[in-house]
């Protein structure tokens, strides 16, 4: 049984989970840092922008606003390939949770920071780049790799819109073969391994972004 | 330890012109509180002057206006080419222009941590400057070898002591060659022994003829350092003179003020 299902379940993680997981972690990363900086420093009312799509996307839960941008949208003659929606909903959703990680991380960083790069005349742009970001960066990570996995979790959703990924295959063969037990401890196992990937990709970059604080 | 091309024209700006640096009618209001107080102030060119005061008095928020960190709601500032209107709104540029012509050494130190020494010594010139990085490391190992830091070119900041932290501090405001180095209480944050150290790079820039503005309330650097001795209370310059005018005075304030941080611990 083993044998059989294996494989199929493995391609369906590397073909539709992982990617899936990949992409959209990626998009949500540049939502996010564009909307911890739109609520940081855009002047006050245009605040309201970034600060109503984290409140939308937060507040709803992730199987809703699938369903709206898959099935809804074309009510409004939008019609998007499931996938697409996959990515699009999978995106928004973790880049307004992420933006709070990245606000956190520049908000942490001490005042003097700052006036050290006003004394040395350093462009806005160089601050941001050379002085907040790194230091940002460090701070934020381990709250953005525990929404990271939570994407990869999440992508278990995404059945309800069609989408044959990891579970739905596991869900399938477990309907053939009535074995949902052992089934979905397997499914359960190759996200366990995704996840175990990503923990140690953290430890990694922890370690890399770390180089300069002492350990005692 | 001698500094080789220490007064280079320095390209866009030109040989400097400056004479002194001249404040008139700096005014700073927080809210109902007048930290400073229309203050009127010149400091001159190669000299060490000391700013003291009590605590509040205003001193770090005039350092600070000097160099843009603050804002001042009203005055002018003078580098020997002319006053500058520091209330209002100002331009990107002004702000630059006049920012390029001090910087500040900070209480705190504010090293960037996640560079090394030579990293924060180099960022500026690199980045603002458009300095080769090859000649700014070399100019930076230069700085480094005169705040006595040679060796510690490639050490991050956490693994340094407090003293050698403000030196190197010392070193990245010295890469910006300005006209003028503001110290904040430079040595407050510091253990006596690491202090000394701090205070015997002060005293060689201030043997090199540099112009430095130093906030402090350590009387005995004030007695060895200054050329020019600076009392504000209450946001007011209440004495601007030679040294011993603060240190002979008989004034009641200024005597209680002696008495009172020379016997602080
Ligand atoms: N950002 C600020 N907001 C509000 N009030 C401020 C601010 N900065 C300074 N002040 C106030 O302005 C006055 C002058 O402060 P300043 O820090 O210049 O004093 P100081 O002479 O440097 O004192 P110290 O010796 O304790 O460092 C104080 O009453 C202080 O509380
Ligand atoms: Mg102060």
């Amino acid at each position: 049984m083993w044998a059989d299902n294996l494989p199929r379940l493995l391609l369906a993680a590397l073909e539709v989970t992982v990617p899936l997981s990949l992409i959209s972690f990626a998009i949500a990363m540049v939502l996010a840092v564009i909307t911890a900086l739109g609520r940081l420093y855009l002047p006050g009312p245009l605040k309201v922008i970034p600060w109503l799509y984290v409140w939308i996307f937060r507040g709803t839960p992730m199987v809703v606003q699938l369903f709206i941008v898959f099935f809804g949208l074309p009510n409004l003659g939008i019609v998007l390939p499931a996938m697409t929606a996959a990515v699009v909903t999978l995106a928004l959703n973790t880049g307004a949770y992420a933006s709070e990680a990245v606000r956190a991380s520049i908000l942490s960083i001490p005042r003097g920071q700052f006036e050290a790069a006003q004394t040395l005349n350093l462009s806005r742009r160089t601050t941001f780049s050379k002085v907040v970001a790194p230091q940002a960066f460090r701070i934020a990570l381990p709250p953005l790799m525990n929404d990271f996995i939570d994407l990869v979790k999440g992508t278990s959703l995404v059945f309800a819109i069609t989408i044959t990924d990891l579970f739905q295959v596991g869900r399938q063969i477990a309907a053939a073969n009535f074995q949902p037990m052992a089934m979905y401890t397997l499914v359960a196992l190759i996200y366990l391994v995704i996840v175990s990937a990503l923990s140690l990709l953290q430890m990694v970059l922890e370690k890399k972004v770390s180089a300069h604080v002492r350990t005692s | 330890m001698s500094a080789p091309a220490e007064n280079e024209p320095s390209g866009a700006r030109g040989p400097s012109l400056l004479e002194s640096l001249r404040l008139r009618g700096v005014r700073k209001t927080f809210g109902s509180l007048t930290a400073l107080d229309d203050v009127d102030l010149d400091i001159p060119r190669r000299g060490t002057t000391v700013l003291l005061g009590p605590s509040g008095s205003g001193k770090s928020t005039l350092l600070r206006c000097i160099n843009l960190l603050e804002r001042p709601d009203a005055g002018s500032i003078d580098f020997g080419d002319g006053p500058i209107r520091l209330g209002g709104r100002l331009g990107a540029r002004t702000v630059r222009s006049v920012r390029s012509r001090s910087t500040m050494v900070f209480q705190q130190f504010n090293l960037f941590p996640h560079l090394t020494a030579l990293g924060n010594v180099t960022l500026a010139p690199i980045h603002t400057e458009g300095v080769p990085k090859a000649k700014a490391e070399a100019r930076g190992r230069e700085l480094l070898e005169k705040v006595g830091l040679g060796a510690k070119a490639d050490a991050y900041p956490d693994r340094l002591s407090g003293g050698q932290q403000q030196r190197v501090a010392i070193a990245r405001a010295l890469a910006m060659e300005p006209d003028v180095l503001l110290f904040d209480e430079p040595t407050s944050a510091l253990d006596p022994e690491l202090a000394a150290e701090v205070v015997a790079v002060l005293a060689d820039l201030a043997r090199e003829d540099r112009t430095l503005v130093v906030v402090t309330h350590s009387l005995a650097f004030a007695q060895r350092v200054a050329d020019k001795v600076v009392f504000v209370e209450d946001g007011k310059v209440l004495l601007d003179g030679p040294p011993k005018d603060f240190f002979e005075s008989e004034d009641a304030r200024l005597r209680r003020f002696r008495e009172m941080v020379s016997s602080a611990v």
